[in-house]
This record gives structure tokens, C-alpha cells and sequence, in this order.
């Protein structure tokens, strides 16, 4: 590979008639599927996320209908589903599935692989200013693989018990013994293969993307030199290449149990009453290497949403990120942090009440750091010059969302509030907001920010207007209402409410709960026309749309292998100098060196750098005492 | 714009034949029916989505042509700035009406003991968090109108500021500590389900969990419940008891969770099949069922069934106990219900409860054979003759 050599800045200009060389020989096998182009693989894994996200949401809205209507029949949705909607109604085990699906398929294949796979792959190079990535075949390998296990997840339903039914957490015995539920069969199995083959390819993603972020920075580019976004990215990956392998552990037992007799997770186990040779084993131990990655999972999700919307907010509202430092260092704390608190999501299944003690310490020091992030993130705002693109909207809608989800999670992280509040509604409100919502949020504020340099045009700024506020008013109407219940004691996964006397009364709420979600559904017809339309007939992109710092708008509009004709530029400051005082425009791009900005040059940009310290003190001198001699 | 009109057109047109593609195989009114109303809707989407795209056009229109006139076009971002001001004083009427909605939908004040302390520990929570909730929230959206952008002005350029950033580093610190060390010391408390020396003896009631049911088990006179194990579980003895352990002679089967007020209950929870979660909201009561693995709760009742009929002007309320750990299909519908009721009534109820030990049981254990079960007869009658 060709890898080694492009990272060598000086050979930028021989290197890049190479590259040219490859392109002319694309056919369009390698040009649109088996693509070794990070832009091009971006692509792949946002479309597919996108495919992907549209599946989940209408699954969510089939199951949304049955808690509307609990007592209705729809025709059609026997026709749509057949076996599993019998008489208009959907199948109780049906109904399990479709939660489980619709919150694996989002979590991980929506905002793990099509959140970090899109926008990793798309500026890591980009920003730290490197031809491609480290391996551009693992890369492509990634890809391939996520998308093989998006088929196979889809492909369950297809099976004659239907897709995997045990929630998205599969706590065994219930997803270990096939009799338990019909979506504990076939379904089940597949669940586990495609989870395999997706472990697979994010391990090879974040691998990669770790290694190019080390390894492949362009002259000047030293880590504090870094994007936000960059750095969320990095640390995401390597929360990802620690955590996933555990759920790979997990899942493989979990395999041996189903298929070879052990008993890893299982113990004492009489099923319709009929004895079991299962002997030994701990379904809680399944609890703790399920959420060793699931807790770091959630904030694989979060950060790079977050690193988006650093980048978006400091761009739009012409100001630095406030506290960049204080930015990166809570990513760290939270990076560090999220490996020890992923008790919190026990402390009611029969872990030692101990344990549970320390997960709720732990679990409350996480919400300093993510508390710092939102204050400097109303620090930035404060006294700004704000534009609302479309992108700045959705990253605010990310702020706002955090905010009211985060603020649960001091009731959850509890563990004596938790009690009466686990496994409830109030969870799924918690979780909603600040994953479903912020993540997905800070999502989309990045395809609409990065659109003109994946595509090369413009979206449609007024229907991304409209796409946002439907949204933003639709998630809060959905997920609000949501919090009482779960203080009501309504559990969540159950298929109707009608058979517990004290919930009866939450059905009128559920039925405005499902139209505010239709409503809301139906909103993001405005993004996919928005997206889709734009790809081909959108308005042609300038160089640099949203007058940004960073040196992916470098690049020029059309796409061509190794990212920038001849040289790599080099980069001299950080990316945040907006509306510099002293200096003519209100951004100054990554690429111009400070001998070029002279009036506009602070101390605090050679902090750590003594030497230009110096000749900036000096400057400032001469400076000074010419204005007095004018006097 | 008139493509997109022209799509929405062939987007109509393409549902509308797969819509007659899928149907033509069925011919019931019923599903004509169906169909009706599923285009209705889908029609009525379409026309939503053309009525949205004339607007955008009518507005493009608009706009362009005050620019003809030399005067300034819609200004898009200060719309977007109002509509956040409009969003902060709808959203916080949307959430008084929701506080007061449904937020009077949710339980009362605990019925138990350390249900009273977790009500103060969730208010002052909630207070707290709420002040912080809509701080932030106010200080985001009028940030957002007060800071809109505009060609006349230039952002104050503000990277940094430790001393700020290390207070609001610090205050968060020291209120979640407050709270840590309060819900610590709680938990601490609710999870020790040992009854200490010189603390009256809980009653022990045993509840099992299987698809899609619980079980409970009663001690007898001698107060104490006999052992189980899962390997004993057949068809008779559905718990798996084991008589080989003398205490399990006098064993009540029941189908109600009766318990009496005022007095320390100790829940001893497992499941036979898959883990399943006993939860009683009003007591502030959950603690997850899973096979192999038995667990705890301990809790007192402080306030009966009829009491709180009273209270809420309910004459039908009951406590309720539910499942609410995923376990399969009827997960939706495994609950019993709990009464609560004076000392003297619950000794009334326990006197009327079956014995485990059903007259087929006894045969298929050979009982009447038993050296240890004839004893605890002899002792039993013994007892009755005084
Ligand atoms: C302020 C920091 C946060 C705290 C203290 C916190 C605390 C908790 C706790 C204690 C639970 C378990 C609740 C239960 O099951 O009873 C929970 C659930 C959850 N949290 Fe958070 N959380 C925080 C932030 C986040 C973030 C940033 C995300 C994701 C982006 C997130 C995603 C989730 C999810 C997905 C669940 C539910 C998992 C499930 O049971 O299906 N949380 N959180
Ligand atoms: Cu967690
Ligand atoms: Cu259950």
C-alpha cells in the first residue's frame, strides 16, 4: 500500500500523479462498491445508516400503533406482516421483536456504525489533512462486513418465528432457551451472527481510525491542534476497539449455551415444567459483559454527536468553542469514566447491593465532565454572531436535548431512586432524549454541515428548516409525556396496558404519544426528499460554504483520490480563531500561518511555544511605540 | 420545485398500484375497506407534501420579488431566532401543562418505610435538577435570539476563562456528592435484608416467578419456610419444596400477596425459567427474579388496602405486584394483586390458606411412611389436644 508514503508531506506533489494514475483505471465496481475512498466509504455507511434508520422508524411506528390502539384491529397490518399481525393485530411475541430490533438497528447500526462510520471516514483525513486512511482496504472491509451484518439483521424477519425478541440487551435465560419465546429460535441466532460480523467491522473501523489520527497528521498538526470533532472520534474508536471485543465474549458463550449445552449463563432452570440439565451458570455474568460495552456504547454514540455539534456551534456562531481544553479533557474523563460505571443498569437485578453502591458513585462523577461540556457549550453561544443554518439548528436541538436527558440520568444513576424507577417508562425517556434524540440531532446537524463536501451541493436550506422544527417539537412531544408515566410505575416492553387496573389510565396518553410520533416520522420525508434530491440536482457548493477554520474546505469541491492536488497544506493554528479581534474576515483558516495575521495575534496562541511568545511580546512592543511616536 | 410537484405525482401514482398489486388477491368489503382508508391517508400525506411545496415556492416567489424591489428579502435567521424565543414560552407552558396534567397521573406518596425517605430523596432531586433544567434550557433559547446573527456585529472572541470554567466544574461536583452520600447511605439501608439481633423476626413470604405467573409460599405456625430446589420442581410440586426439611411440613400455598400492616415483610424472590422482575410501584418495591440466583427484598407497609381506597376516593384500588423484566409474550400480564390489611384480618385470611402439601403430594412422597413427617403430625395434634 501506497499508505506510508502518502503521509510524507514532502512527496505530496510525485505522490499525487500516482494517485491519478489509479483513477483513470476505476471501473465502477471499484469506484462504487468495492471503494477504497474514505469520502466514498463515508457515503456508503451514511446511505446505508440512513436505509437503515427509515426500517427502525417504521418499525417503531408498528408498534407505536399497537399502544395507541390496544384494542383495535388494522387489516393492513396483516396484510403487511401476515402471520405476525393475525386478525389486524400484532402477535404479542411479534411485538417483542419488533422493540428488539428497532433498538438494535438504532443504536448500533444508526448511531454506531452510521454515525462513526460516516463522519470518521469522512474527516479524519479530511481534517488532520491525510490522502486516505491508514488502510483503506480494512476500511473497506469494515464496511462490507456492517453492511453484511445490516442483511443478515434484516433477513430474521423473514424467518418462520420472526426476528430476535428479547429486547436489545438479550439477558439470557430468556434469549438462551429457544422455548422461552418464538424469538429466542432462529431470529436469535441470526441476532448473534450479524452482532459478530458487526463487532467485526467496527473493530476494524476504530482500529483504523485510531491509527491514521495518530500517525497521518499533516505538518503542524499536533494533537491540541485538533478539531473537536477529531478528537471525539478518536476517543470513540478507542472506547470501541476496548468495549466491543467483552461483547463478543459475551455473545460467544451466549452461542455455546444455545447450541452446545453449556451453561454459562444458566442455572436451576425448569421450563414449562419440564427440567433442564443447565447447572452452574449466572445470568448476571451475561449482565455485566453486556454492559461493559453497553454503558461505553452509549457514549460511542454520544461523543462523536457531540464532537459534531462542538464544530457546527463554534462555526455558526463565528466564536471559538469555549474551554477547547476543558472540551477535550471532559471527552477524556468520559472516555475513562465509562468503563467503570456500567453497574448502574444492575443495581436492581441481584448484584451484590454493594457494588451497586460504588456503580452509583461512579456513575454520578460522569455527570461532572458531561455538565462541563453543556455549560461551554452556552459559554460559546454567549455574545456570539449566530447563523441558523440548518446544521447550527440541529446541533442546538443536540444541546437542548442532552440537557433534559442527561438530567434523568442524575435520577437513574441513583441507585436507591433507581429502584422504583428501573426498567420503566422513565428509562425509555431518559435514554430517548439524550441518545435517541441528541445523538441522532447532532447526526444530522452534521450530514446537513458536510453535505456540500460529501456531494458537492447544497441542501435545501428551507426544507431543513422545516425538517427541524417538526422534528425537535415531534421528539420532545414523544419522549416528555413519557417521564410520568415511568413515574406511574409503567413498565416498558409491555405490549399493551390494558390488563394492569393502575395503567389503564396511560392509554390516552400513549395515543397522543404515537400521533406526535407519526407526525414526526413523517417529518423526516422532508430530510430523505431534502437528501436525496440535493445529491443529484442541489445547488452547486462554493469552496467553502459556512466560512469554516478547518482544512477539509481546503479540498476542492469535486471529489479526486488523495483528497488534495499537490501538496498537503500545512496547518499553523488551531481551529477556532472566528471573529478574531484585528483581523479583517471573521474566520481565519487553519492554513494561515501567524506571520500573516500579526495584528490579530494573541499571547494565548503561543501558550506553548515560548520562543514565538517572545517575538509576539516584541512585536507588540514596536507596535505600540510606533502608535506613540504617531501621537 | 415543479419536480418535486411532478414526484410527489409518480410517488402517488407508483403507491396507488402497489397498492391494487397487494389487493387483488383479497375481495373481502373488509379489506376494500382497508385499502380505502389507507389511501385516504396516504392521500392526505400527499397533499400535505404539496400544499408544504407550493408554500415554499409561494414564499421563494415572495422573497424574490422584494428583492426585485430593492428591498430586503425575508430574513431567515432572525425567523429562526424568534421561533426559538417562541419555542422557550411554549415549551415552558408545554411543560407547566404537562406537570399538572399528567404529572398529577402519577403515584402517591409511598406506602411503605423506606418509601418515605425515597419520596424526599426524589423531590429534593427534583429540585434541584429542575432549577438546573430550566436554567439552562431559558439561558440556550434566549442566548439564541439575543446573539442572532447580523452583518453589523462581530462575535466577542472568548476561547477560554479557568476560573469559570473550574467553578462550574465544582458546583456540579459538590451537589452530585451531596446527593451520592444521601442515596448511598439509603441504599445501604433498603438493601440490607438481614433482620438484625433485637429486631422483631419479618415475615418471610416466598414469591416465585415463571411464565407468565407468581407463585407464593406462605410459612406455617412454625413461621419458617421450608427449602427448596429447582431439581424437585414436577407436577405436583410445582415450587420444588423439599420435605426433607421438616419446615416445609406446614407450608401455605396463596393467591394473593396478603400482608400485614406495619410489620417488616422479607420477600425471598427467585424464577424457575427466565429472569423475571417483582415490582410494586406503590411500595417502591422491585427487585429482579432469576433462576439460580435467589433475591431479597425487605420492606414494611405502612398504609392498608382500605386505607388508601379512602384516601383516593377509590373504592376498587389495589396494590399491585407485576412483572417488569422481559420474560416472553405474556410478560405484559403477570401480576398479582397485593392486599394490605390489619394484623388481626391477616390472621384470619392465614388460617384459611391451603397447605402446600396437597393429599397427592403426600402420596407420591410415601409421606405416611415418613419417620420425620409422622413426628411433626404427632407434635401437630399434641399441639391442637392443649
Ligand atoms: C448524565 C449522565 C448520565 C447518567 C448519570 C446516566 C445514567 C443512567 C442510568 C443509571 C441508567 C440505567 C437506568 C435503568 O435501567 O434503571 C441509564 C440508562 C440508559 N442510559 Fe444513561 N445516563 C447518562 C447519560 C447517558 C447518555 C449520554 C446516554 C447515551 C447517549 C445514555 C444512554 C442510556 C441508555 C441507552 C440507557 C438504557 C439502557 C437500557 O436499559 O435499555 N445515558 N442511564
Ligand atoms: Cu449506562
Ligand atoms: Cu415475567
Amino acid at each position: 500500500m501506497s499508505t506510508l508514503a502518502v503521509q510524507d508531506h514532502g512527496v505530496g506533489q510525485g505522490h499525487h500523479d500516482h494517485d491519478h494514475g489509479h483513477h483513470h483505471h476505476e471501473t465502477f465496481l471499484t469506484k462504487y462498491i468495492f471503494s477504497q475512498d474514505h469520502k466514498m466509504i463515508a457515503k456508503q455507511f451514511l446511505i446505508t445508516g440512513i436505509i437503515m434508520a427509515v426500517i427502525a422508524m417504521v418499525l417503531s411506528i408498528l408498534f407505536r400503533i399497537q399502544l395507541a390502539y390496544p384494542e383495535k384491529a388494522f387489516p393492513f397490518l396483516e396484510t403487511l406482516l401476515g402471520r405476525f399481525a393475525p386478525g389486524g393485530r400484532l402477535d404479542t411475541n411479534f411485538y417483542l421483536s419488533l422493540v428488539t430490533i428497532h433498538g438494535t438497528i438504532m443504536v448500533f447500526f444508526v448511531l454506531t456504525a452510521g454515525l462513526s462510520g460516516t463522519f470518521s471516514n469522512l474527516l479524519i483525513p479530511y481534517q488532520l489533512g491525510a490522502r486516505d486512511m491508514a488502510s483503506p482496504f480494512m476500511n473497506m472491509l469494515s464496511y462490507w462486513l456492517f453492511f453484511i451484518a445490516s442483511v443478515i439483521m434484516l433477513g430474521s424477519f423473514f424467518t418462520e418465528k420472526g426476528p430476535a425478541g428479547p429486547g436489545w440487551t438479550i439477558y439470557p435465560p430468556l434469549s438462551a432457551l429457544p422455548k422461552a419465546m418464538p424469538g429466542s429460535g432462529m431470529g436469535m441466532t441470526l441476532w448473534l451472527i450479524s452482532m459478530v460480523l458487526f463487532v467485526a467491522s467496527q473493530l476494524l473501523g476504530g482500529i483504523n481510525y485510531v491509527s491514521t489520527i495518530l500517525n497521518m497528521r499533516t505538518k503542524g498538526m499536533d494533537l491540541w491542534k485538533m478539531p473537536l470533532t477529531i478528537w471525539a472520534f478518536f476517543l470513540t474508536a478507542i472506547l470501541g476497539v476496548l468495549a466491543f471485543p467483552v461483547l463478543v465474549a459475551g455473545v460467544v458463550l451466549l452461542i455455546f449455551d444455545r447450541s452446545f449445552g453449556t451453561s454459562f449463563y444458566l442455572s436451576d432452570i425448569v421450563i414449562q415444567n419440564q427440567q433442564t440439565t443447565f447447572e452452574g451458570g449466572s445470568p448476571i455474568l451475561f449482565q455485566h459483559l453486556f454492559w461493559f460495552l453497553g454503558h461505553p456504547e452509549v457514549y460511542i454514540v454520544i461523543m462523536p454527536a457531540l464532537g459534531i455539534s462542538s464544530e457546527v456551534i463554534a462555526t455558526n456562531s463565528r466564536k471559538p468553542i469555549f474551554g477547547y481544553h476543558a472540551m477535550v479533557y471532559s471527552l477524556i474523563g468520559i472516555t475513562v469514566l465509562s468503563f467503570i460505571v456500567w453497574g448502574h443498569h444492575m443495581f436492581v437485578t441481584g448484584m451484590n447491593p454493594f457494588l451497586g453502591g460504588v456503580f452509583m458513585i461512579t456513575t454520578l462523577i460522569i455527570a461532572v465532565p458531561s455538565a462541563v461540556k453543556t455549560f461551554n457549550y452556552l459559554a460559546t453561544l454567549w455574545r456570539g454572531n449566530i447563523r441558523f443554518t440548518p446544521a447550527m439548528l440541529f446541533a442546538i436541538g443536540l444541546v437542548s436535548f442532552f440537557i433534559s436527558g442527561g438530567i434523568t440520568g442524575i435520577f437513574l444513576g441513583n441507585a436507591a431512586l433507581d429502584i422504583n424507577l428501573h426498567d420503566t417508562y422513565f428509562v425509555v425517556a431518559h435514554f430517548h432524549l439524550v441518545m435517541g434524540s441528541a445523538a441522532i440531532f447532532g447526526m444530522l446537524a452534521g450530514v446537513y454541515h458536510w453535505f456540500p463536501k460529501m456531494f458537492g451541493r447544497m441542501m435545501d436550506t428551507k426544507l431543513g428548516y422545516l425538517h427541524f422544527w417538526l422534528t425537535f417539537i415531534g421528539a420532545y412531544l414523544v419522549f416528555f409525556p413519557m417521564h410520568f408515566m415511568g413515574l406511574d410505575g409503567v413498565p416498558r416492553r409491555y405490549y399493551s396496558f390494558t390488563e394492569i387496573e393502575s395503567l389503564k389510565q396511560w392509554v390516552s396518553v400513549n395515543t397522543f404519544i404515537t400521533w406526535a410520533a407519526i407526525l414526526s416520522a413523517l417529518a423526516q420525508v422532508a430530510f430523505l426528499w431534502n437528501f436525496f434530491y440535493s445529491i443529484f440536482f442541489g445547488e452547486k457548493a462554493p469552496q467553502n460554504p459556512w466560512g469554516s477554520t478547518t482544512i477539509e474546505w481546503t479540498t476542492p469541491v469535486e471529489h479526486i483520490h488523495g483528497n488534495w492536488p499537490g501538496e498537503i497544506p500545512t496547518v499553523y493554528r488551531w481551529p477556532y480563531d472566528y471573529s478574531k479581534p484585528g483581523h479583517d474576515t471573521d474566520f481565519i483558516p487553519q492554513t494561515t500561518p501567524f506571520s500573516q495575521t500579526l495584528a490579530s495575534n494573541l499571547p494565548h496562541d503561543f501558550e506553548d511555544n515560548p520562543v514565538s511568545l517572545e517575538e509576539h511580546k516584541q512585536w507588540v512592543n514596536t507596535q505600540r511605540s510606533s502608535e506613540k511616536e504617531v501621537k | 420545485m415543479f419536480l418535486l410537484l411532478g414526484t410527489n405525482l409518480v410517488m402517488a401514482q407508483a403507491t396507488s398500484s402497489n397498492a391494487t398489486a397487494t389487493d387483488s388477491g383479497d375481495t373481502s368489503a373488509q379489506s376494500a375497506g382497508m385499502w380505502a382508508s389507507v389511501g385516504y391517508y396516504t392521500l392526505l400525506f400527499l397533499i400535505v407534501c404539496v400544499v408544504v411545496a407550493v408554500v415554499g415556492k409561494i414564499l421563494k416567489v415572495y422573497d424574490l420579488t422584494l428583492q426585485m424591489q430593492g428591498r430586503r428579502g425575508i430574513n431567515w435567521n432572525n425567523v429562526m431566532a424568534t421561533g426559538f424565543l417562541i419555542f422557550l414560552i411554549a415549551g415552558i407552558i408545554g411543560v407547566y401543562y404537562s406537570f399538572t396534567e399528567q404529572g398529577s397521573m402519577i403515584l402517591g406518596p409511598a406506602s411503605s418505610v423506606h418509601g418515605k425517605t425515597l419520596d424526599t430523596m426524589f423531590w429534593t432531586t427534583f429540585g434541584i435538577t429542575f432549577v438546573v433544567f430550566l436554567g439552562t434550557q431559558i439561558l440556550l433559547f434566549t442566548f439564541l435570539f439575543k446573539y442572532k446573527g447580523s452583518d453589523k456585529r462581530k462575535a466577542y472572541y472568548y476561547p477560554h476563562n479557568n476560573t469559570i470554567e473550574k467553578i462550574w466544574t465544582v458546583a456540579p461536583a459538590i451537589v452530585l456528592t451531596v446527593l451520592v452520600v444521601f442515596g448511598f447511605l439509603t441504599w445501604r439501608k433498603i438493601t440490607n435484608t438481614v433482620d438484625a439481633k433485637g429486631e422483631v423476626a419479618s415475615l418471610n413470604v416466598d414469591v416465585t416467578g415463571h411464565q407468565f405467573a407468581w407463585e407464593l409460599r406462605y410459612p406455617g405456625k412454625d413461621g419458617k419456610l421450608g427449602k427448596k430446589q429447582s431439581k424437585l420442581v414436577s407436577g405436583t410440586n410445582k415450587l420444588g419444596i423439599n420435605f426433607e426439611d421438616k419446615n416445609s411440613f406446614d407450608d401455605l400455598a396463596a393467591d394473593t400477596l396478603v400482608l400485614p400492616v406495619n410489620k417488616s415483610v422479607r420477600l425471598n424472590i427467585i424464577a424457575q425459567d427466565v429472569i423475571h422482575s417483582v415490582y410494586m410501584p406503590n411500595f417502591r418495591v422491585q427487585i429482579n427474579a432469576v433462576p439460580g440466583l435467589p433475591t431479597y427484598f425487605k420492606f414494611t407497609p405502612t398504609k392498608t388496602t382500605a386505607q388508601m381506597r379512602a384516601d383516593l376516593d377509590q373504592p376498587d384500588f389495589n396494590y399491585h405486584l407485576y412483572c417488569n423484566k422481559i420474560c416472553g409474550g405474556s410478560h405484559y400480564n403477570m401480576q398479582k394483586i397485593v392486599l394490605v390489611v390489619s394484623q388481626a384480618e391477616y390472621q384470619n385470611w392465614l388460617a384459611n390458606q391451603k397447605p402446600y402439601l396437597s393429599d397427592q403430594l403426600k402420596k407420591e412422597l410415601k409421606l405416611a411412611d415418613n419417620t420425620l413427617y409422622k413426628q411433626y403430625q404427632l407434635q401437630n395434634s399434641l399441639a391442637s389436644n392443649n
